[in-house]
Parts: structure tokens; sequence; C-alpha cells
């Protein structure tokens, strides 16, 4: 396999409902960013890798046909992919995939998502004839199983608060999120609504119009590069008797094989940023421990202590993450896309000093797709 | 073979798009009875205009006047027009040069009989009396050689909703079926893999875990555990219970998966994980091929399952 970076990244300034662009216009934002900062012109781009959420969510089926112009697409080959709300995770993985492989030098990446088009709430409860229609959104389906790791974990109840205020306030750092709230307080947090006990109101995502795109190539294009360490992708079934909802299966073989893909031993040590799909509060202690970052039940230490800061021993979501901005489909391409951010040292006022190895990690369906990538500084 | 148990199941939005410089000119300029196109970098004139160039992919910007007349160059007959379509007679839909363009335009003539229709034809578009800013501004398009009606003022539009309606008829598997038409006889009819040996309720064509056909039938009891619940204190769109409610996840005794359903007869911060809950059946004569039988679960008065007992199932 042949070494790839990430050599130019770009987004949108997510907000509730970008009105003043179409999809095309919206990818196109991302996609302008990203190809400056590469310094490469359409001409330099061999393929398109296009990520998006269930076509539900914005009433077009196979928006990748009509956007096909405006991804500069034409004449080159484009696929679409669709992992759920991983999908941004695994555009990127298979972008990385087809310059790894050596069928292309330079591939294009994007993932978009225009929520304001649509109510993703809706369209995750449609009510299915002979069932019980208690299903109400995601929140409604992850909120049990976050009232299972706070039972299994012995975890206090002012961690997911935790969570929230820190992403929310990591997220005023960055120019582009959605959510800026740099006076929010683990106390504003316990006091918000009960929205699906015991997830409340502001440890949950934002509803986001927004894109992401990043430029893989074989080559440095521009002065910087993130090299792509390891990539990993993982699936099971969203329901199983036995099944582990709190810490999955897929999600664990992914990070093992992740780790020793990147030679990379002691997670918590070695990794100096990470960009984790946390879209309710809670996910980010139980996805340290699936992670491998800490033994399972530790995880909310971690985070108790501070750790997850910026500043702390493993910044997680230093650009705010999910619980800052949410355009589904891109939510996790800009994990992605931040992980290489840090290592390029392109993270402006969310920078973390001096990181060189950072993780992108993305989960979608019934926390049953996985899709992670290390990025480092270093040519492999 | 009986056929299957099916269902009506209708999904529709009215999805909201915001257009952009490039699609909002179009169609404000429809709704003032004009049809704008864009060049192109090779000189093209596209129509409807395109956003991007489809040879350089940079934005394009020349907007150009183009005719609501034009000529077919191709077609097709629809005898029996469907839910929205343009037209509820037998019409052409047909690929439209208009007078000016380089490209053709999807729409619909309207031209009575296949035999009227003719790739070459030249056609005019008959614009809807109340325009909103839409593609069926133009209601469609008629035969003629003559000018289609003048311009007119109208203001901007920035956004434009497209209704989408979608009606299945939802099946339910071979598996599933005795286990609804159980339900409709009172009973919870679950499926054991033979080869894993746990039951599954509701039951699977095939176990997920061995991928065999889950064979033998299993009829279980209406009471269980509650392994792990949320309460829904959020009102949606189409949501179908009024919030507050309790969705947990009741484990039937003998069954080795959890589902989700409704418990009521107890306040949500009473709700414990491992509490022990019984069916509430709806009255008989409500009975239908539906989980809806049991209006609800409620608490059963026995003591806590020990978390051991479910912990496995989370």
């Amino acid at each position: 396999m042949r070494p790839a970076a990430v050599v130019g990244t770009g987004q949108t300034h997510h907000a509730a409902k970008r009105l003043d662009v179409s999809m095309a216009g919206l990818c196109r934002e991302a996609i302008d960013r990203a190809m400056a900062d590469a310094g490469v012109d359409w001409s330099d781009i061999d393929a398109v890798v296009l990520g998006k959420a269930p076509d539900l969510f914005e009433g077009v089926m196979m928006p990748e046909l009509f956007l096909a112009d405006a991804l500069g697409a034409v004449g080159k080959p484009l696929l679409r992919v669709h992992t759920a709300g991983s999908v941004g995770g695994s555009t990127g993985n298979v972008a990385a995939s087809l310059v790894q492989s050596g069928v292309h030098d330079r591939v294009l990446a994007v993932a978009f998502e225009k929520q304001s088009e649509s109510n993703a709430m809706w369209a995750l409860s449609v009510p299915t004839p002979f069932t019980m229609p208690v299903h109400a959104g995601a929140g409604g389906y992850f909120a049990p199983h976050v009232r299972s790791y706070i039972r299994r974990a012995s975890a206090p109840e002012h961690i997911g608060a935790m969570v929230a205020a820190k992403d929310r306030r990591n997220g005023a750092r960055n120019p582009y999120a959605h959510l800026k709230q740099p006076d929010i307080t683990v106390e504003s947090v316990q006091a918000s609504t009960m929205l699906w006990d015991p997830i409340r109101y502001d440890e949950t995502c934002p509803s986001s119009d927004g894109a992401c795109a990043v430029v893989i190539s074989s080559h440095p294009t521009s002065g910087r590069a993130a090299w792509i360490r390891a990539t990993a992708l993982r699936t099971e079934p969203t329901t199983f008797a036995g099944r582990d909802q709190v810490n999955p299966q897929a999600g664990r073989d992914a990070a093992r094989a992740l780790w020793k893909q990147a030679g990379i031993t002691d997670p918590l040590s070695e990794v100096d940023a990470a960009e984790i799909y946390v879209p309710f509060s809670w996910f980010e202690p139980m996805w340290l421990e699936n992670l491998g970052f800490t033994d399972v039940g530790q995880g909310w230490k971690l985070t108790e202590a501070g750790e997850t800061e910026i500043g702390g021993r493993l910044p997680v979501n230093p650009s705010g993450g999910v619980l800052s901005s949410n355009p589904i489909g891109a939510s996790g391409l800009l994990r992605f896309a931040e992980a290489a951010m840090q290592v390029m040292g392109t993270a402006g006022d969310h920078q973390v000093d001096g990181a060189r190895v950072a993780l992108g990690h993305a989960y979608g369906g019934g926390s049953q797709f996985f899709a992670m990538w290390v990025v480092g500084s270093e040519k492999p | 073979m009986t056929r299957p148990l099916s269902a009506p199941l209708d999904v529709g939005f009215d999805y909201t798009r915001s257009l952009g410089p490039t699609l909002g000119r179009f169609l404000s300029d429809l709704r003032r009875r004009k049809v704008t196109g864009i060049r192109g970098s090779d000189g093209r004139v596209h129509v409807p205009p395109l956003e991007y160039d489809p040879v350089t992919a940079e934005r394009l910007h020349e907007f150009v006047d183009v005719a609501a007349t034009g000529v077919v160059r191709g077609w097709s007959w629809i005898p029996e027009p469907l839910e929205g379509q343009p037209l509820d007679r037998p019409f052409a839909w047909a690929l439209i040069q208009l007078d000016g363009a380089d490209t053709s335009l999807l729409h619909a003539v309207d031209a009575g009989s296949p035999e009227q229709m003719g790739t070459g034809a030249r056609v005019r578009a008959r614009w809807r009396g109340e325009r909103v800013g839409a593609i069926t501004d133009i209601e469609c398009f008629e035969l003629s050689d003559e000018p289609a009606e003048e311009p007119t003022e109208a203001d901007d539009v920035t956004m434009v909703t497209t209704p989408v309606n979608l009606h299945y008829t939802h099946s339910a598997s071979p598996t599933e079926d005795p286990f609804l038409r159980g339900l409709m006889e009172g009973r919870l009819i679950a499926q054991r893999c033979p080869s894993c040996e746990k039951v599954y309720f509701p039951p699977r064509p095939a176990c997920p875990t061995d991928g065999v056909p889950t064979t033998d039938q299993v009829e279980l009891a209406d009471r269980g555990t509650i392994t792990t619940f949320c309460v829904v204190n959020v009102p949606f769109l189409g949501q179908r219970i009024p919030p507050p409610y309790v969705s947990a996840y009741v484990l039937l005794d003998g069954a080795d998966i959890p589902f989700l359903h409704l418990l009521l007869g107890v306040a949500p911060e009473d709700v414990r994980m491992g509490m022990r809950v019984e069916a509430v059946w709806k009255p008989r004569e409500e009975w239908g091929p539906t989980m809806q039988n049991i209006d609800h679960f409620k608490p059963s008065g026995e003591p806590d399952a020990p978390f051991d007992s479910y912990s496995q199932h989370l």
C-alpha cells in the first residue's frame, strides 16, 4: 500500500438553515476551500467520492446524479458512499483507499447534509405497519443505551453535562461551528430541558446545514500533509441476541485493527488529539472505552478529570465536534478533516499544541457502522 | 401458501429547497412568464440553467433569455397519468429545445393523442395563471406555431416547496406472518435458532448470528423485564403517542432479545431498569395483526429482576 495524505481541507459555515445556497452551492463552498487549501485545480483531481446520509433526509433520490457538475465529476469516476451517520468517515476511507491502492493519484472526498430541507427526526421515525410506534428519532434510539452505560459504568450524572459544556466551549473557538456558546456551564447544561431522559437538550447535537471536503493525494501539493497511517471500517447488524449496544463489537474490532495498522500500542499516550463522533454527550466516555483509550467502565473518569479538554492528556473534539455542528452526512468527514487539520497545524484557535498524531472517528445507524482513521505529520 | 399480511405505508413530506442564485433566477423568471438559460464555457446555452459548468466545473454567471417556444426533440406518450404528473389526461413527456437554447428541457406536451405528437413539432409554453416560482408555472407545452404569452412583473423567489408522497404496500415476511396471526389471537409467538438456541421475539427469518433459518416455534407469556428505557419528552412531526411517554425495552421471559414498547401505569421518574412488567391488551374486538394489540406494558408488582439476569441484553 503506498502512502497517501490529506493535502487540503475545507468546510462550510454550518448553520441551522443555509437558505442562501442550493445543495450544489453548499458542497462547492467546502470544495472550493479544500482545493484552495491543497493548492490544486480541477485538472489535478482524478476521482470524486461523495457521502451523504439517507435520501429521505432531503427527499432527493441519488443526489450524486444531479450534483455531478458541481462536484467537478463530469468525465471522472464518481462514487457515492452510504453508511448512515458514519458516511462522512466512510467517504474519507474510500477516498483514501483509491489513492493508497494506486488507482488514482488525487481524489476529492465530499460529504454534505442540508437538514433544513427536511426533518430528520420525522425521517427516522416513519411508522412501519404492524409495529409499535414508540420510535422517537435518533435521541429516542440512543437514550436507553446511554442509560445502560451510566448503570454499567456507575458513572456520575454530571459527566454528560461536562462533555456538552466542553464541546460547546470548543465550538466557540471554531469559526465554522454552528453553535458557539463560550459561556455555557455544566450547571446551565443540567438546567436545560430533558428531551429523551437521560439526554438533555444541551447534551444533544443541533440540526445543521453544512458540507466538508478533503483532497487526498499520493504526494504533497502544498506545504502541508496529514499522512494517513491507518484506516478501519467495521459493521454489525442493528440487533441480535446478546448484542452489546453500549460497547459494540464492530467498534472494538475497528479500533483494534486501526491501532495495529498505525503501529500504536498505547493510544492514550500516542494520540495527541481525537475527533470522535459524539452526537449525544454521553457517547464521549462510551467511545473512549470502545476505542480502547481506557478500560471498560473507566472512560468517564478521563472526562471527569478534564483530560479531554484542550490542554488535557487527550483533547477530544477540539473543534466542538458533532455537538456543535451536525450536518449529518458531513459530520464524519468533519471529524476526519479536523483530525488532519490538527496534525497539519491549521486548526487555528482550536489547535492542540504540537499535535502530531490524531484520530478521526465516525459511527452510524444503530451504532452499527464504524469508520476511523489515524493521521500523522510524519510520512510513514 | 397464503399471501403474507400486508398494509399500506404512506410516507409524505413537503421538502423545502433553498434555490441559490442560479436556480432562484430561473424560477423567479418563470413566475414572470420568462425562461432563462445560462451560457456555458463552450458557448452552449443550458436550459434549465446549470449552476456549474459541465466542462470546467466553474460557476456559471452569464444568464441568457430564451423563448417560451421551441421544438420537440424526443417524446414518450403517457396513456395513464400518475399522481403528481403535470396533466390528468393522456399527454407526452417531451424533450423540448427552446428557441435560443442549445439543450433540451423535459416537460409535458398536451397533445391530445400520440398521433398529434412528433419529433420536430413546434410547441409553446402554456403559462399557469397563478405562478409561484416553480417549474410547474409552465402548466405544460402545447402544439403551436404562435408565440407564448408576454412576460409580466413578479417578485423574486428564493425557496420552493417540493412535496414528495410515496405509497408503499408493506408486506410481512413469511416468518413474521405466523407471528402477526398469533397476535390476532392474543398469542406471542417467537422463534428459536436451531444453532445458538437464542429465542427471537419478534421472530426473524434467519438467525442474525448463525445465518440459519429459525425453525422452532416458541410461545411466550406476556410478561417480562424492562432492560433499559427512555422518557420521550420531545414532540415531533408524525408522532403517534403524545409525550411524555416511556419507551422501554421489554425482555419477555424466555426471550433472548428485548423489543421496544410503551410503558404506562407508573410515573416516568419511578421506572427502573430491571422492573418486572406485564402486557395490558386492548379489548379483543380491536385486535389486528399488530404489536399494537398490546396497548402498553405496566408494572406487574413482582420484585425487580437482578441486574445480572438482563445485563447481557443491554
